[in-house]
């Protein structure tokens, strides 16, 4: 292609990452980039392609969870992490919102596994096996640990006590509860994985909000020169975090 | 499409670190080069701008700059009595995708290998006798020198401007620096990085307890530098978004910052991207390659003559492609036949974490290679006697800055969720960190690559299998150097101690190193290996072969030094020598 076509580096951008998730659907399509020559003319990058990611619309709820499902979600980050005195938890964080994003689009889908058969159950140092993708699998997980706690208790989780949700968390953390249809391990080894994403990665993509997980800890953020702090042996970094949207203070009135 | 593709003197399959070093190198020799890279091209300003490169879902948990399973992955088990399954998404390594490879994302961790390390298999056997070296332990002498390596170690370290304090000017041991280092004919180019907190506490106590802390060798600039190609990189901020990321700042080399401002100007250079090599096609004759199998993003393939064939895409496709195109012989388990597949190796890793009363680290600071390590434990820079292992590795702590999902989350550890833990963090994340050991892998009859029997890739041809486990050699070795770190942990007073120790079976969940080495190895003898000292194959004379593929077994150190020192070896021997007398061999059988 010409170097020289801005606006056409732009759709470069931005159809060459479309174009990775569809590919890997379909399985078919050999290589998910654009084919491009490069020689000794010209400078090869294009202007104003950088690839911002876009924010999640925080006032628009769930895209992929069901009611029961999202129920089920907001009572598990409650648990998994609580709100307490020292400030919000994963549910006021934005985390359920968070994982429904993530599985509605391309890491729900598994867009970049390797996801054909034969299937194999494997061993624990092989890794994640499940035909599911990680949608499907919170689907079938989530159907299945309502079914499990109604057949023990008449209560789906989330009308559980909290003491009990986190008994149940516990089993499945340790293997000692199965679940209907699914690896409850592997499953729980992702849902903690998402939760843990959705309290501490940038708050675009609809988690950490107010950079609450970012402020819990005194992580900085997406602050890019910290070489002046070094050599501040044992002193706190003086600054609040900023995300890469910037922070709220910026563009609120 | 017969005939659309004109001969080119040389193609380059892959373009990371050695696919950009071969094409400086042999462009300049006036030749006509020719690249393929089946990923995108890559830039600073485009990709991983300062406004949005600090994004630890996006790089790291959702893998932006990492190779793609669904495209092609491998198969993977412990040992050959177990079934192989795909490894669907990346864990234990993370192959790059695209311009600048893997030496894109990676930390700019610059070492050069023992000089004993070159010699593996004879130096053991002469110090510690022949109960050290299993027969089952095929590791082999590499036939190449560490004296033969040096102005090529040195002229990579220039071209990447890294940052640290020589330990060993021509035999002469220099304060500050590591004085077990074999000897370089300079300095570094620049001086160490600015040191953290915990990287100091570290070599405080180390000290303190007898051993040899210094800083860590960085490809992370500690000023502006430009290099001797005149490409000029920026001083590093410490952002912590190093390992894992492309950098913004211009800050850490890869072929991005060092060589494709002055590659990419050059007449007689072009690089194809979105373009995957499919296969080397032999010449009827089976001594040279006449040709290579192309396919473009649009699906259309062609056979690209070329006179030099160097391949150069990351080890684990550079062994599948030899594999799938019938070049060399695969090597056999059961007889120990064969050289392609053999003596694949990798690294063994643990840690000792700890935390402070009181003391804030700031652990968010951080760069890919800051950090203070000691080489007490490497290699044979101890005495061995009694131990029942060989080799070692680094010990250190390496501040690369702690992002805080990569903090909190461990797949190994499923407990780690609640209000206790939420309140145990809050209290302890600034005053955390963790003394790291890297340690070497042996090679071992039973640890090799071949094409798996079931699964393949998106083009319908096998996947590569990788049967592979830690030794016996690999853990005593490995728990010896975490008790080492403990020792040093325990000296830096901290509240609580966390030793993580290596055990059991190989496993590719949680990230270990994108360190697999092995597969093609370098050698003596044709019989034990695939390539001549030069990269060379002993019996396809036009076809090299760069990267760790070449590393008969692995060292305590990160290869990226190693590998292209190697390049600039093989480099040297093909404008030297090689071009006086095309498509013949460099060295006899």
């Amino acid at each position: 292609m010409d170097f020289s076509d801005g606006p056409g580096g732009r759709e470069r951008a931005i159809s060459r990452r479309r174009m990775l998730a569809g590919g890997a659907l379909l399985g078919a399509v050999p290589v998910a980039v654009a084919a491009e020559t490069l020689t000794g003319s010209g400078p090869p990058w294009a202007p104003n392609t950088a690839a911002y990611p876009q924010s999640a619309d925080p006032a628009h709820r769930y895209d992929f969870f069901s009611g029961p499902e999202a129920a089920f979600i907001e009572a598990a980050c409650a648990r998994m992490i609580p709100k307490d005195d020292l400030g919000p938890g994963a549910l006021e964080a934005g985390v359920p919102i968070f994982i429904d994003r993530q599985l509605a689009g391309d890491f729900g889908k598994a867009a970049t596994w390797y996801m054909q058969g034969p299937w194999d159950a494997g061993l624990p140092t092989q890794g994640y096996q499940s035909r599911y993708t990680p949608a499907q699998m919170y689907r079938a997980a989530i159907a299945a640990v309502d079914k499990a706690t109604q057949n023990a208790s008449n209560n789906a989780f989330a009308g559980l006590s909290g003491e009990d949700q986190d008994a149940f968390l516990t089993r499945l953390a340790s293997g000692d509860q199965q679940l209907e249809g699914v690896d409850a391990k592997a499953w729980f080894k992702l849902l903690l994985q998402n939760v843990m994403e959705g309290f501490f990665s940038d708050p675009i993509y609809g988690g950490n909000r107010d950079m609450a997980g970012w402020k819990l800890i005194g992580f900085p953020g997406a602050r890019y020169d910290m070489t002046a702090y070094v050599k501040q042996y044992g002193k706190t970094y003086p600054l609040p975090p900023v995300g890469i949207g910037g922070r709220p203070a910026w563009s609120r009135s | 499409m017969a005939g659309a593709h004109p001969k080119v003197d040389v193609l380059i399959i892959g373009f990371g670190w050695t696919g950009a070093i071969m094409a400086q190198e042999l462009t300049d020799a006036g030749l006509n080069v020719l690249a393929v890279e089946r990923g995108d091209w890559m830039d600073t300003a485009t990709d991983f701008s300062t406004s949005f490169a600090q994004d630890e879902l996006r790089y790291y948990w959702r893998k932006e700059l990492f190779q793609k399973p669904a495209h092609e992955t491998l198969t993977i088990r412990n040992t050959a009595s177990q079934t192989a399954l795909p490894m669907r998404s990346l864990g234990s390594f993370l192959p790059g995708v695209g311009v600048g490879g893997a030496g894109l994302h990676w930390n700019g961790q610059v070492w050069r290998f023992l000089p004993t390390d070159f010699t593996a298999r004879s130096h053991n056997l002469e110090r510690y006798g022949k109960a050290t070296v299993p027969d089952d332990m095929t590791i082999q002498d590499w036939g190449v020198t560490y004296a033969e390596l040096e102005p090529h170690y040195d002229k990579f370290e220039y071209l990447c401007g890294v940052s640290g304090k020589a330990g060993n000017l021509s035999g002469a041991i220099q304060a500050g620096g590591d004085p077990f280092e074999g000897p370089r004919s300079r300095e570094y180019p620049n001086p160490p990085l600015d040191m953290p907190y915990a990287p100091m506490l570290f070599a405080q106590a180390a000290a303190s307890l007898g051993h040899h802390p210094f800083p860590h060798p960085a490809a992370n600039m500690s000023r502006a530098y430009t290099n001797p190609l005149g490409v000029q990189l920026g001083p590093c901020t410490y952002c912590g978004y190093c390992e894992k990321y492309g950098c913004g700042n211009y800050a850490k080399s890869s072929a991005q910052t060092t060589i494709l401002p002055v590659l990419m100007r050059k007449p007689n250079f072009t690089l194809k991207t979105g373009c995957e090599a499919l296969k080397l096609n032999l010449a009827p004759d089976g001594k040279t390659v006449s040709s290579v199998s192309l396919i473009d993003a649009d699906g259309q393939t062609w056979d690209q003559p070329a006179d030099l064939v160097i391949l150069s895409a990351y080890i684990l496709h550079n062994v599948r492609l030899l594999l799938l195109s019938g070049v060399g012989k695969p090597y056999d388990p059961n007889t120990g036949q064969g050289v392609i597949g053999k003596n694949y190796a990798y690294q063994i890793t643990s840690s000792v974490g700890f935390t402070f009363e009181d003391k804030i680290l700031n652990p968010f600071i951080g760069a890919g290679a800051l950090g203070m390590m000691m080489n007490d434990f490497n290699g044979d820079n101890f005495d061995h006697t009694g131990l029942g292992f060989i080799g070692g590795g680094y010990i250190g702590v390496l501040q690369t800055g702690a992002r805080p999902i990569e903090t909190f989350y461990n797949p190994s550890d499923l407990t780690t969720w609640g209000g206790d833990w939420k309140k145990k963090v809050a209290r302890d994340y600034l005053k955390t960190f963790s003394v790291a050991t890297h340690g070497a892998v042996m090679s071992h009859k039973g640890n090799y690559l071949d094409l798996d029997p079931t699964y393949r890739d998106v083009f319908g041809r096998p996947l590569m299998r990788m049967t592979f486990d830690y030794t016996d050699n690999e853990h005593k070795m490995s728990d010896y150097l975490t008790d080492r770190a403990l020792e040093v942990a325990k000296a830096m007073n901290p509240r609580d101690i966390t030793p993580h120790y290596r055990k059991g079976s190989w496993d590719v969940v949680p990230y270990q190193t994108t360190h697999n080495t092995g597969g093609a190895i370098m050698g003596t003898d044709p019989k034990s290996s695939a390539l001549n000292k030069y990269l060379q194959m002993w019996d396809v004379a036009n076809l090299f072969v760069m990267g760790a593929t070449a590393f008969p077994q692995n060292a305590g150190y990160n290869p990226t030094g190693t590998v292209a020192a190697l390049a600039y070896h093989a480099a040297d021997a093909i404008k030297s020598q090689y071009l006086k007398a095309p498509g013949q061999p460099l060295m006899q059988a």
